[in-house]
């Protein structure tokens, strides 16, 4: 071929790659605009003051499109179909206890995108921010509202990315003290110190302000571990549990337990543990839940799982009995104002 | 008997420079640069919305899968050697070298297929195979596209492009996503059709064999010997140079222990951690060609051992008590990016001097797989030490090891240490200076090998 010629089939090339380029981006574009737009059919969702703790009111991300895509919105716990109040708050993974709420946010860059760690009072307003390493996962504030924790999931930089890490980080908001990884706490697997490279944190959910419970992650094994913010230790307690939800009263786990025989990609489902008799009890829910749930009360358990708008909330009794069914469409990480039910 | 390098090469493969003797940079060493910075962009579009895909695009909860897991790291190995060897044999180099980019590029709209963890690991394997597959063939192009004197410079300009592109992929891919939010499937797509065009640029405009100026080309690259690795190993300089390639790669910590310890050291805040790896990109992209003409100038030899110097220096600033300065971050990153400016392309420069055309593929394959193979060794004791005493004392540990193989590669790279070589000698000076030839090899020794 002449130089002519080739310059000439490159051009070619040039403009029908650049078109299929194009048209795939427009496409994209398109769908992504599509989705701020509200859909027939769906919650109605009002622009409102979002009050954390306010009883009888459920707080959580809502999913459905349209203008309050992924703000914090509320709802009627009486009526989780019912009319939403959105705040204008837009978090990716949230959670509240006694009015301090946690919201983990992208962040819009010059030349990429960020995630930040914000913590917020009762009226949603900003008390702190941290920036984040990597993608949010996981969010929990302790019961008395005064220590909050987050994952994130971490990327190796390489070529191709070859795997992934988690980093959890603790943050008491008294003090201000932020311990940035729980992978520096010592860890002790069935008693005996363990120190390894290839140690993962992730899905803590807390008693108190001191102790609490997350997935310590090694070997490749998980494990449900008891941890001390004091003693700074992460103590094993029972192999193959991942994202802890501890109950109201404090002596049951929830958990998602990886199972024989299910495929790679479905691996998890939905269990509860007696902390006391370490006796697990399969929930009624028989499909996939990769999820740390959350306790609406003392006996049900309120989960996502993927939905027409990425996400729906579905609720089972944990106690094994009954069958799981929907509690709300388009919505994500919901947190309960405790009743007087406990 | 021909000879390695024949000085009448580069002139008629740079058919865009206008200059015959003092050519800038030959043009085929461009057009392999602009194929180079193409395919970055596109791998790299991938690479960066690759986490994000997974997590919040297909919702998957990615913990615990390597998606590569280290067995990945052998095969890898052996289809750069693969690579290297076909390139001298049947196929030549730019059919080797298409192969391995066409395969990365027909990889991308698979993405689009592929929505499990398993899939998604099978295609990155895919990609990096073809990566894999290219190198080797890639590197020997541009070393018989140019005059040996100025091998270190085409390899630094190449090198420069290579990051240029590595560091525009996230940016475009970001762009991508800020238009379409969500649009992974448009950044797959888009990342094909640059890797199409990459493969294309390849195609039209690098000479394929009847191209390359070496006059007896046809007859010689078919008597490749049919272990090109052990026929390689058993010449003396091309053995020295992958030992000390292998010995410095030993106690090469990987990027990513060194940017967290630099974060630790400081105390960065997780927002800059994403930042630092563009802080190396840009003092290699700016580096790469002046260090490759000082490289020609004073010898690559020389130039590798200072590029680990230069790293030695980064590991002795992060372990010396210094205080948290942000310029020392500036400082550690600096020395990082003129390691890599001084080490990546300049040893392949140094292999090609010391491998003869007919197995430059094989050459260049055997050194870069010694030196990949003992940083992947590297990274393992690395991470060991680091969980046994901590990130200080593995860096000190890594410091020392790195200060004595720099002084056994003096040992072994040292002027006038090539009695035992079979072929006659083919020059394994530290310093090649332009009056030993244009090769830092004597020209009585200069028509080597077999």
């Amino acid at each position: 071929m002449r130089r002519a010629h080739r310059i000439v089939v490159l051009l070619v090339a040039v403009l029908i790659l650049g078109g299929v380029a194009l048209g795939a981006t427009l496409r994209a574009a398109d769908r992504a605009a599509e989705k701020d737009r509200v859909q027939a059919g769906g919650p109605e969702v009002r622009s409102g003051d979002v009050v954390l703790g306010t009883p009888g009111r459920t707080v959580f991300r809502n999913m459905a499109w349209g203008p309050h895509r992924d703000e914090l919105t509320s709802v009627a716990e009486a009526d989780p179909s019912g009319p939403r109040t959105a705040s204008g708050v837009r978090c990716l993974r949230f959670h509240s206890a006694a009015g301090t709420g946690v919201c983990l946010q992208a962040v819009r860059g010059a030349l990429r995108d960020g995630y930040r760690a914000v913590v917020l009072d009762e009226r949603l307003r900003e008390r702190r921010r941290y920036a984040l390493a990597g993608i949010p996962s996981r969010a929990r504030v302790a019961p008395g509202g005064r220590v909050v924790a987050w994952t994130v999931f971490v990327s190796g930089d390489s070529y191709a990315g070859s795997s992934f890490s988690t980093r959890t980080s603790v943050l008491d908001l008294r003090t201000g003290d932020l311990d940035r990884t729980l992978e520096s706490y010592r860890f002790f697997l069935d008693g005996e110190e363990h120190r390894a490279a290839d140690l993962n944190v992730w899905g803590v959910t807390f008693a108190d302000d001191d102790r609490f419970y997350a997935t310590v992650a090694t070997g490749g094994r998980t494990y449900l571990a008891r941890g001390d913010r004091a003693a700074k230790t992460l103590r094993s307690l029972r192999p193959n549990v991942e994202c802890p939800s501890l109950s109201p009263d404090g002596t049951r786990v929830a958990y998602k337990k990886r199972v024989a025989g299910a495929s790679s990609d479905a691996p998890w489902r939905l269990y509860v543990l007696d902390l006391r008799t370490l006796r697990e009890t399969p929930t009624a829910e028989r499909r996939n839940v990769d999820d740390q749930a959350v306790w609406r009360d003392g006996h049900t358990l309120v989960y996502s799982l993927p939905g027409d708008y990425g996400s729906d909330l579905w609720a089972v009794p944990a106690d094994g009995s009954g069958r799981p069914r929907t509690l709300m469409d388009a919505a994500l990480a919901p947190a309960f104002t405790p009743g007087p039910r406990g | 008997m021909y000879l390695a390098d024949s000085r009448t090469s580069p002139a008629s493969a740079a058919p865009t420079t206008g200059s015959r003797r003092y050519a800038a940079v030959p043009g085929t060493v461009l057009v392999l640069g602009t194929v180079s910075l193409i395919t970055d962009v596109s791998s790299e579009m991938v690479t960066a919305v690759l986490p994000l895909y997974l997590v919040a695009g297909l919702g998957l909860s990615p913990l615990g899968f390597g998606l590569l897991d280290g067995v990945y790291n052998g095969v890898s190995a052996l289809v750069r050697l693969l690579g290297g060897g076909l390139a001298d044999r049947g196929a030549g180099p730019k059919a080797v070298a298409a192969a391995g980019y066409g395969m990365s590029a027909l990889c991308k709209p698979l993405l689009l297929l592929a929505h499990t963890v398993p899939l998604i690991g099978a295609v990155l394997a895919a990609d990096r195979t073809g990566k894999g597959l290219r190198t080797a063939p890639r590197d020997a192009m541009i070393s018989l596209a140019c005059e040996p004197a100025g091998r270190g410079r085409a390899f630094g300009a190449h090198r420069a492009m290579d990051t240029a592109g590595a560091l525009l992929g996230p940016v475009a891919a970001f762009l991508i996503l800020r238009v379409a939010a969500g649009g992974y499937d448009a950044v797959f797509t888009v990342s094909g059709c640059v890797a199409a065009l990459g493969v294309l640029v390849l195609l039209l405009f690098v000479p394929g064999r009847s191209g390359t100026p070496e006059r007896a080309r046809g007859r010689t690259a078919r008597r490749a010997p049919r272990a090109p690795a052990r026929a390689l190993l058993r010449r003396s300089a091309i053995r020295r140079l992958a030992v000390c390639a292998a010995l410095l790669g030993l106690t090469t910590v990987s990027d990513s222990f060194l940017y967290l310890t630099l974060q630790r050291r400081l105390d960065l805040s997780e927002s800059w951690f994403p930042l630092l790896p563009l802080g190396t990109a840009a003092a290699f992209l700016l580096l790469a060609v002046p260090v490759g003409i000082l490289a020609d100038r004073f010898g690559r030899r020389l130039c590798f051992l200072c590029g680990h110097l230069a790293l030695l220096g980064a590991y002795v600033l992060l372990v010396a008590p210094l205080g948290d300065s942000p310029a020392l971050a500036g400082v550690v990153l600096a020395l990082h990016g003129s390691f890599y400016a001084a080490t990546d392309g300049v040893l392949a420069a140094a292999t090609a001097d010391a491998v003869p055309e007919a197995v430059r593929g094989s050459g260049l394959a055997v050194v870069q797989t010694g030196q990949a193979g003992a940083r992947f060794v590297c990274s393992i004791a690395f991470g060991a030490a680091w969980t046994a005493w901590g990130d200080r004392t593995a860096l000190g540990l890594a410091a020392v090891g790195l200060a004595v193989s720099a002084l056994a590669s003096v040992a072994l790279l040292r002027p006038g240490g090539h009695t035992d070589d079979p072929g006659g000698r083919s020059g394994v000076g530290l310093g090649n200076r332009p009056g030993d030839g244009p090769d830092g090899v004597p020209d009585a020794g200069r028509e080597a090998v077999r």
